[in-house]
């Protein structure tokens, strides 16, 4: 994984809430069997219609969204399926961080495994986000901060052993790996009782 | 001298706590059974031969294939094509894997084979007091034996694999209180549906359930395993109830349950998997199984569910509200009942199970399903499928004009090709009503194999109390 310190970018915005993770990659295009080149899929059924052309109305399709890595969505985004294809398919597009009042808790795990960044803002941050589709926002980790284009700064919830992966790139199954020996033991407890 | 009171979550979290959570990092959990299938292992397969790791404990991982199985019995036993190559492949390639790593697997034309929800229950290896993961988010089901149960995703399978333990944060509690008896006609389907209606699809973010309450005790493993099963859809991770008699007659004998004087201990040790007296939950809800309905979905998630008898409510000003229903062509303010229906879904690790079948045949007995409606009955493993046979429901299926297929997920997200055309109205016993999940433009209206089953006959939403009574 790669180091994250910071994000800056447009938003793009999608202001619904309960965006489930069928939308974000529809169940058909799970029969891959790799983690890449999911983002052409990403939002498939909303993107693209019945013949594969792109509809001009969807966000992603419209010109001033290109390039932007931050999503901003209504809440409780990623709900139900547990699919990491979800996180795959937001980080291939280009995503790097989702802002949300609320994250499905499967979808915010499998995000940060994938060094993307679910920021969870209060209501008056996120109305006034997706009242403004295009802020150049950042985001910081070292603060875990979100600074809106007026300079005002807003901190944002990250787990610490979360946050410090991101930071240094750490990946979590190195860190499982040094805790064999409490492991072995564990396992020799539970074999003896 | 006196203990802290605990829930029946904290005494299985404890238990397989291999390192306690700090501030600075999770908890190590130790994960006593992996089950996996074809769909979201592929990738933490290749993520151990990237690192040269081995699978740490085989004997604790069961494989199986359901996802993007065909259900058509030339498919899966007469030697006929499967016609997605991707399919062909993704389930070639859990069989390469699971020889590669030493993974006992229930392949397409195994006898144990089914949803891996399902079968895991019906082999017995689903146990009290355990943890269960799976890279699939209904995995909750397997909370109905007082197991701690959760998905996961593709990474934390890898994770399981190497190391047999996750790294987790201690969740939350939420105690969902079911008093009084559910009235004939009402399923447990409609009792979970109706505890989301009142939850909404985020208000379990963040905890674990447990179903408590006299309505409860009185639901049996079958009826249990759909509660906890739709946890997700309330946002929980997992949900549970704790084991009692119906749970020890359920496993008893079961092939892979302990036998002989194992089984005694074991059942002994199972009877301490009860929330003691006095101990806090962190959000309790009360919820009178006698005042529900029989329950049906008419928006775009399972939150957006109403009494069959009910309307569509009328929300202002709300965007996805509005979006939701032009998906489904419904007005707010209006009644379901006698809408037109074009398919019917009886199926998935929801309800799926032997009484669901017998539920749906109850109503089908002797009856017709209407013309120009398909009706799809997918068992959710060989063991249902088999049991159905040996009492002849497939006959009544068969009979009333339904297809009875082999088991798998099949049509509850359609990716082995069982899928509803764009625009049409299925009826679903299945767990998500989200956009397309059924096939791309394709509305689903949950509801309980009765509400289901009443409603192919008629061909119209139908209140199965009409037909139940006739």
């Amino acid at each position: 994984m790669q180091p994250i310190k910071s994000i800056r970018s447009r938003t793009v915005i999608l202001p619904l809430e309960n965006i489930d993770t069928d939308q974000i990659i529809p169940a058909r295009f799970l029969r891959a069997t790799t983690r890449e080149g999911f983002g052409k899929n990403l939002f498939a059924d909303w993107r693209y219609d019945a013949n594969g052309a792109p509809k001009p109305d969807f966000v992603l399709n419209q010109p001033q969204a290109q390039g932007c890595s931050i999503l901003v969505a209504g809440r409780n985004f990623g709900c139900g399926s547990s699919r990491e294809h979800a996180p795959w398919a937001l980080t291939d597009y280009g995503f790097r961080a989702v802002v949300s009042t609320e994250f499905a808790d499967i979808f915010r795990s499998n995000s940060l495994k994938n060094s993307l960044v679910p920021v969870l803002v209060d209501d008056a941050t996120s109305a006034w986000l997706l009242a403004n589709p295009g802020a150049d926002i950042s985001i910081d980790l070292e603060s875990t901060t979100l600074a809106l284009p007026n300079g005002t700064r807003v901190s944002f919830p990250l787990e610490p052993f979360a946050r410090y992966c991101l930071l240094n790139g750490v990946d979590e199954l190195g860190f499982l790996e040094s805790q064999s020996p409490a492991i072995d033991a564990y396992e020799r407890r539970r074999s003896a009782a | 001298m006196s203990m802290q009171p605990k829930t029946l979550f904290e005494k299985v979290w404890e238990r397989h706590e291999v390192v306690p959570e700090t501030a600075d990092t999770p908890a190590v959990l130790y994960i006593d059974l992996h089950l996996i299938h074809e769909v979201t292992s592929p990738q933490a397969f290749a993520e151990l031969r990237k690192r040269g790791l081995r699978l740490r404990r085989t004997d604790l991982t069961l494989a199986t294939m359901d996802h993007s199985t065909p259900t058509r019995t030339e498919q899966v036993f007469g030697g006929a094509p499967i016609t997605i190559e991707s399919a062909a492949k993704q389930i070639r390639e859990l069989e390469k894997n699971c020889a590669e790593f030493g993974v006992e697997l229930l392949g397409l034309q195994n006898a144990s084979r089914g949803i891996v929800h399902v079968i895991g229950p019906e082999l017995g290896v689903t146990q009290p007091g355990k943890t269960v993961v799976c890279g699939d988010s209904h995995t909750s089901t397997h909370g109905a034996f007082g197991a701690l149960a959760f998905g996961i995703g593709s990474t934390e399978v890898g994770h399981v694999f190497a190391t047999q333990c996750l790294l987790q944060r201690k969740p939350k509690t939420l105690a969902v209180n079911v008093k009084g008896k559910l009235r004939p006609g009402v399923t447990a389907k409609d009792l979970i549906l109706g505890i989301i209606g009142k939850l909404g699809v985020a208000g379990g973010t963040g905890y674990v359930i447990e179903y408590r309450g006299e309505a409860i005790r009185a639901l049996d493993m079958d009826e249990r395993m759909t509660i906890c099963n739709m946890s997700i859809e309330a946002g929980a991770r997992a949900g549970m109830v704790a084991p009692d008699e119906t749970t020890f007659a359920y496993l008893k004998e079961r092939p892979r349950a302990p036998q002989g004087t194992a089984w005694d201990k074991a059942v002994a040790e199972w009877r301490g998997l009860i929330t003691d007296p006095g101990a806090r939950f962190d959000k309790e809800i009360e919820i009178d199984a006698s005042t529900l309905e029989p329950m049906i979905t008419y928006g775009t998630n399972p939150g957006m569910v109403i009494p069959i008898t009910g309307s569509v409510p009328v929300r202002q000003n709300d965007v996805a509200f509005t979006k939701s229903l032009a998906y489904m062509g419904f007005d707010a303010g209006t009644s379901l009942r006698d809408k037109p229906v074009n398919v019917v879904f009886i199926g998935s690790c929801t309800n799926s199970r032997l009484s669901d079948l017998r539920s749906a045949a109850r109503v089908l007995q002797g009856r017709k399903i209407a013309s120009g409606v398909k009706m799809l009955i997918v068992p959710g493993s060989q063991e249902v499928k088999r049991a159905a046979e040996a009492e002849g429901l497939h006959r009544v299926f068969i009979d009333a004009g339904a297809e009875w297929r082999e088991s798998g997920c099949s049509m509850c997200l359609g990716m082995n090709g069982d899928t509803v055309a764009a625009g049409q109205y299925s009826v679903s016993t299945s767990n998500r009503n989200f956009e397309g999940r059924q096939g791309t433009g394709a509305r689903t209206l949950l509801a309980s194999p009765l509400t289901a089953a009443a409603s192919a006959v008629r061909g119209r939403i139908t209140d199965p109390r009409e037909l139940l009574a006739s």
